[in-house]
């Protein structure tokens, strides 16, 4: 299956929805997006991956890429996944240390706004 | 004896049928279902890493990927034509790929390390004109 992106606002936190692989091929839109978003001054954001069926170290990439980005405007990116598959490769590379990883969307801008 | 064996031109998005034919022969060959995914992400990192590689250095070549059951183990070698004396791709110490003074990469080596941290059993050999990853995983006894 291809990459589907998708992105709202809730409580102040634009939250992008992630469907399908991300990899090599897919990852530079992932990377556009986020880019887009801080550009338009979204510094908050949750990546919702819970119908993600494939990340690569491309993707994880892209995602650190967007964390040092909005970090730089005192921002941040929370991640959604629940998926076994998907955490191990966060396991393997450390970056659970690096990602705040929530259960629900709902749960991370929770957790967020008790933060600030 | 290399049960199936597929070349594909270093383009990403041919990454993806890699993983699904090595996914496939895999899951025939008798790897527990418990390690498809494994293999599947194993395959994609190699895959991913030859492209970058070829793309840089040799786009006209094709990358080859052989996929062998000697009926104990699965294995899977992605072997490139490009040069393995000097730094190609960032993941194995090139320059990173940076967007407006970010970089959009992770340092040199993550896919290598994914790769370790999935498989069994990984050797990096050089070969006559590039590099060899192998990579196996014991069958399940049928």
């Amino acid at each position: 299956m291809d990459l589907k992106l998708g992105h709202y606002n809730k409580d102040g936190i634009e939250v992008v929805d992630v469907e399908g692989e991300i990899d090599v091929y897919t990852a530079p839109r992932l990377r556009e997006l986020l880019i887009d978003l801080v550009n338009k001054k979204n510094y908050q954001l949750v990546v919702n991956m819970e119908k993600v069926e494939f990340l690569d170290s491309t993707g994880l990439g892209v995602l650190v890429g967007g964390l040092k980005r909005v970090r730089a405007h005192d921002g941040s990116l929370d991640l959604v996944c629940t998926q076994e598959r998907i955490l191990k490769i966060f396991r393997i590379t450390g970056l659970t240390k690096v990602f705040g990883i929530h259960n629900s969307v709902d749960e991370a801008i929770a957790e967020r706004k008790a933060e600030k | 004896m290399a049960t199936v064996e597929v070349s594909f031109t270093p383009l990403p998005a041919h990454v993806r049928t890699a993983r699904l034919v090595a996914t496939a022969v895999a899951r025939r060959s008798g790897v527990d279902e418990s390690l498809l995914d494994e293999v599947r992400l194993a395959v994609g990192e190699a895959c991913s890493r030859a492209v970058e590689a070829h793309r840089q250095y040799c786009p006209a070549e094709p990358i080859r990927v052989a996929l062998t059951d000697d009926g104990e183990r699965f294995e899977v070698v992605v072997t490139d034509s490009a040069p393995a004396d000097v730094p190609i791709a960032p993941e194995m110490g090139g320059a990173p790929h940076v967007v407006d003074g970010v970089v959009q990469q992770l340092p040199a080596g993550v896919g290598l390390a994914v790769i370790a941290g999935l498989a069994d059993d990984v050797r990096i050999l050089p070969v006559s004109d590039g590099t060899s990853i192998a990579m196996s995983w014991k069958r399940r006894s049928l």
